[in-house]
């Protein structure tokens, strides 16, 4: 139904909210998508030069369910536990978009025209705005994989960039559904369980406070962001509106009236606005609020194992002591705490590529929306004084009657 | 405006019309002979049929109760006759309403004179007397004054009709009119023959202005010749009589400047419209309206703009408490109006005084069809609120919103010509104490009775079925009846344009909040610092968006919400020219009906009661042509408010809108500026 092609709006695409580390040796995106009832598939282009590829360049077809594959066998592998795992992509959501193009289907009767004509065109701006969204996390998705020295030799991730067959993943069913909510219940609760548990380290320490401060101001800011945009949004249709009325009202008129309010249609330039603030701030502080949740989960996982760690000490200190199983104890005393450690020393290091990492996004991104935000401010400035002087040309006076 | 176009030739109504409007509106405004000129100048147009003479005359009477004023015309002009001279103008303002009433009621005279056929010749001849005078008058003050530049540009368009003298007048208009270019405007886009027609019409201005000296008359007569020649017919008529009459012009001219001009202007341009039929008309008509604008007139009528009267409502205050407090406001007037009492004054006034005052002129205006601005609505929800007591910001944007609407509706009060002149208006703003207006109460007695006839006019409305004769105010019915809806349909969505942008205001400043606090936690420095920074950038972004939705609200919104009222009113306006018509088909089935029991009478050979229905007949015939000349009166009357509504409209939106933009300029401005600063902070991230 709707396809597009990335070509075009490379550059905005491009401007998401991470920095990625210009490496060709893998380059990944997505130039195409093709919308279906409510599947979307996306062109998965892959550009490389590792042996491990059959080919130098190829294309697959992927759904959005195969991206959550993929997120989820690499969360489930063991050994990325110290890795901060890309957040998986939002579900494409077309609901709201589609709901009101079948909404001005139903009201297609008691509008003009043109004003059925100038909602359609809008509804379709929004339909593709959400749309070319949705494109552009699956590909910061891939991205990010592609861009890690560890993710990028996953060997899930490479079938999944090169098998050109449907993967065959089913949508997870209901069990496995209400596993996931259990899981997590688990999850939340054993997080507060072993918060108990006494840091060693400071820098962990420090970064767990700041995490989870962050993360809830984040989480806000990003809410409150949206909102924002949102309300920005109402503003520029109503713009659309009072501009169409004017229309019409000035369609009606003959005579210097009609000059004077033809004059000052209202541009749709709101809109443009709207949207690029929801571009740049809003996809920002909405993308790390979802990067610094698995932040938070590398958190999580690096206390589980401080947690095994302490708990196999004790063992090993109770084996000691009843003179039983000492070996299997120390053994097991050793590989937690190789794994604590294995995982402070990556976490520490992913979270400090992390900070960077969105110290220059966010500079990046604030930077761009500043601009754009002066580019608009300029270009509306400009429009009002060219129809403020058109104004002051009209002369309300008699001439005008003929 | 398109209407005027109907009647006159293509060329003609545009640029005539609009003055016309002009022209009554400024007549309106000052007491002095200014508008005159400018009423004269649509005179020449000649493009309302002699049906408008008719209308005016009957306005004139309706307006003055002298009815009896046709069989006695002469008399009063003679009466009037020593009054000329300015001193007793003066004087006669100070008892403005009945003296007004008989001035106003002279000028009329003569042009309902021929209308009654009791002297059909000598209405004509005043006329033409009248005529001449004017002309030469006009002469004499060029030389008097040398004509400015600005005269010269007109006459050059005047030109090929127009003699020498001519030019002179124009000049003279300019000078004392200081409207010059507005007038000069007109005349050049008009085509040729429409210039001799203006040309006309500035001679006619002059006039005005020749009255006021008595002593030039004669030899200004002897000038006048050639300025009547721009127009053949007009000119032959002309001649006729002059010199008996001439005298009584003047005299009345002199009278009607000093007491009320509005009136006289409108009634002048009726008669000029009919002058061009009938060019007598047109010369008495503009000989009256000259006289009666004053010095400070003429100003106000050069630059509507500079409208030498200042309403402002000020200061609203609480009187009282509970449910029987009120809010006071303080209304000031700043004029130089020789109508006033003093340069400036203050009164207050509570709301229903406000509403009393509309009740009363729209009881007395409006049958006329005069377009009585509406006030603001009764809010008793927002008044309650006031009342109770509460000092939240809704309150206090209800006082001021309402304050606004109260400014805004004095003023259009004032600059209507005619109701400017309305003792009731004078009282508003003068008079210390006010009775108390009590039918204004929504829940009185009175306020019942209101209900009850609005109800009875929409259920009436419903059931006269008019045939439309005139296209003009069939066309313009419809427009105003679409116009209305589409300001409504704008209305809403700029009401949702506020609505929306207070919205975003609002979650503006709670995002700047949350940036801050991100801020606060954030723990790279730069980074921290360039979003505390970002949350003070939307902090301010927040009050320009909340600057922005007031001045969505108070220059656009309020804007319609004003044009909505007054679109009702114009639709009043309609209507009680409906009512005109429906009297008038009335009567006119009624005589049909009399003259049927005559037939019958009189085949059943009953003479006894035969004279009785002859009497009966009689006295309907008569009622026939007062119903008629009524609905004649009101159909012009309507017209010409209709015109200078839509003028208005579009100086009020122009003005308006432009305010409008640079609001929103203004905020561009404001927000690139804001984002400019931000950005070294953004770029300062490292």
């Amino acid at each position: 139904m709707t396809s597009i092609s990335e070509d075009s709006d490379k550059e905005k695409v491009r401007s998401v909210s991470v920095d990625l580390n210009n490496d060709a040796s893998l380059v990944i995106d997505i130039p195409d998508a093709l919308c279906e009832r409510d599947k979307v598939k996306f062109t998965v282009h892959t550009k490389t030069t590792l042996s491990s590829f059959q080919k130098p360049e190829f294309s697959v077809p992927r759904q959005h369910e195969e991206f959550i594959w993929l997120h989820d066998t690499i969360v489930e592998t063991e050994e990325y536990a110290g890795l901060i795992i890309p957040p998986a992509p939002p579900k494409p959501d077309f609901e709201g978009p589609r709901e009101k193009m079948h909404k001005l289907g139903e009201g297609e009767s008691s509008m003009t025209k043109e004003e059925y004509a100038k909602m359609k065109q809008e509804l379709e701006a929004e339909y593709l705005a959400v749309f070319k969204k949705t494109v552009q996390v699956h590909e910061v998705f891939l991205q990010r994989l592609s861009s890690h020295p560890i993710f990028r030799k996953d060997r899930n991730f490479q079938i999944f960039l090169e098998y050109d067959q449907d993967l065959s993943v089913r949508r997870k069913n209901a069990k496995e559904m209400f596993g996931g909510f259990f899981k997590n219940m688990v999850k939340s609760a054993d997080e507060v369980l072993i918060s108990g548990v006494k840091e060693v380290d400071e820098f962990f320490e420090q970064e767990k406070t700041f995490l989870l401060d962050y993360s809830s101001k984040i989480k806000d800011a990003s809410a409150k962001a949206e909102k924002m945009t949102r309300s920005h949004k109402n503003v520029a249709d109503d713009y659309n509106h009072i501009s169409g009325a004017l229309n019409s009202t000035a369609a009606d008129n003959n005579t210097a009236f009609k000059k004077t309010i033809s004059v000052c249609v209202l541009q749709k330039l709101e809109d443009r606005v709207a949207s690029d603030q929801e571009l740049k701030l809003t996809e920002l502080l909405r993308y790390y609020t979802r990067d610094i949740q698995a932040a938070k989960d590398l958190l999580y996982r690096r206390a589980r194992a401080l947690a095994d760690n302490e708990n196999s000490n004790k063992a090993l200190d109770k084996a000691r002591l009843k003179g039983k199983d000492i070996a299997q104890a120390e053994e097991n005393q050793k590989q937690c705490l190789q794994k604590f450690d294995k995982l402070s020393e990556s976490g520490k290091k992913e979270l400090t590529s992390f900070k960077a990492r969105r110290v220059v996004a966010f500079r990046k991104n604030l930077i761009e929306m500043t601009e754009l935000e002066i580019k608009h401010a300029k270009v509306r400035r400009l429009k009002q004084k060219c129809q403020k002087s058109n104004l002051k040309k009209i002369d309300p006076g008699p001439q005008n009657q003929s | 405006m398109a209407a005027s176009s109907e009647r006159s030739p293509p060329p003609f109504p545009d640029s005539e019309e609009p003055e016309l409007l002009e022209d009554s509106d400024e007549g309106a405004d000052a007491f002095t002979g200014t508008s005159i000129s400018e009423m004269d100048s649509p005179s020449p147009d000649s493009t309302k049929p002699p049906k408008d003479i008719f209308n005016e005359p009957l306005e004139d009477i309706f307006s003055d109760p002298l009815s009896n004023v046709n069989s006695e015309p002469q008399k009063k002009v003679d009466t009037k006759i020593p009054s000329p001279s300015s001193d007793e103008a003066v004087d006669l303002f100070s008892d403005p309403l009945d003296d007004d009433s008989e001035v106003v009621s002279s000028p009329e005279v003569q042009n309902p004179m021929p209308d009654l056929l009791n002297e059909p010749v000598q209405a004509p001849k005043s006329d033409v007397l009248g005529e001449p005078p004017v002309h030469k008058n006009a002469a004499r003050q060029q030389d008097i004054f040398e004509d400015p530049p600005k005269g010269s540009s007109k006459s050059s368009s005047v030109k090929k009709a127009a003699s020498a003298e001519l030019f002179s007048d124009e000049d003279e208009e300019d000078l004392f009119k200081e409207l010059p270019k507005v007038v000069t405007k007109k005349p050049q886009p008009s085509g040729p023959p429409v210039d001799v027609f203006t040309e006309v019409k500035s001679d006619v201005k002059v006039k005005p202005q020749v009255k006021d000296d008595p002593t030039d008359l004669f030899a200004e007569e002897a000038l006048t010749a050639p300025a009547p020649k721009p127009s053949a017919s007009s000119s032959s008529s002309r001649t006729n009589g002059v010199h008996s009459e001439e005298h009584d012009l003047f005299s009345e001219a002199t009278v009607e400047l000093s007491l009320d001009s509005p009136r006289n202007d409108r009634k002048k341009k009726d008669a000029v419209k009919p002058s061009v039929s009938a060019p007598v008309a047109p010369v008495a008509s503009s000989s009256s309206k000259a006289p009666s604008k004053t010095l400070e007139e003429l100003e106000e009528e050069e630059s509507e703009d500079t409208f030498d009267l200042n309403i402002s409502v000020t200061n609203p205050e609480k009187v009282g408490d509970g449910m029987n407090a009120y809010m006071a406001y303080k209304v000031s007037t700043q004029t130089s109006l020789t109508m006033f009492r003093s340069k400036t004054f203050t009164v207050r006034r509570r709301f229903s005084d406000f509403l009393g005052l509309y009740e009363k002129l729209s009881e007395k205006h409006l049958q006329n069809g005069y377009i009585v601005p509406p006030p603001p609505e009764k809010s008793i929800l927002g008044m309650t609120k006031v009342k109770v007591g509460k000092e939240d910001p809704s309150s206090a944007e209800f006082v001021e919103r309402r304050r606004a609407a109260l400014e805004r509706y004095l003023q259009r009060v004032v600059s209507h010509p005619s109701l400017l002149q309305d003792p009731d208006v004078r009282e508003f703003l003068e008079k210390e104490e006010l009775p108390r207006a009590v039918s204004t109460q929504a829940l009185s007695g009175a306020g019942f009775l209101k209900m009850l006839n609005k109800a009875t006019d929409a259920v009436s409305k419903m059931t006269i079925k008019m045939n439309e004769q005139d296209v003009w105010f069939d066309e313009k019915i419809q427009d105003v009846e679409n116009e209305e809806q589409h300001m409504r349909k704008l209305h809403v969505m700029v009401e949702s344009l506020v609505n929306h942008r207070k919205e975003l205001s609002g979650n503006t400043a709670v995002f700047a909040k949350s940036v801050a606090m991100l801020g606060s936690s954030e723990d790279n420095t730069a980074l921290s610092r360039a979003l505390s920074q970002l949350a003070e950038v939307e902090d301010r972004i927040e009050q320009l968006h909340q600057e922005q939705a007031a001045n969505d609200f108070f220059t656009f919104s309020e804007l319609l919400a004003d044009y909505i009222r007054l679109l009702g009113a114009v639709k009043g306006c309609f209507d009680q020219r409906m009512k005109a018509w429906q009297r008038w088909q009335d009567a006119e089935n009624m005589l049909q009906k009399k003259r049927e029991v005559e037939a019958k009478l009189l085949w059943a050979n009953k003479p006894d009661k035969l004279q009785q229905a002859k009497d009966e007949i009689a006295e309907w015939e008569a009622k026939v042509t007062q119903y008629e000349r009524e609905f004649e009166r009101i159909s012009a009357t309507v017209r010409k408010e209709v015109i200078r509504f839509d003028k208005e409209k579009a100086r009020d939106f122009k003005r308006q809108i432009i305010k409008y933009l640079e609001s929103l300029l203004n905020s561009q401005q404001q927000l690139i500026k804001y984002w400019e600063a931000f950005l070294p902070e953004a770029k300062a991230i490292a």
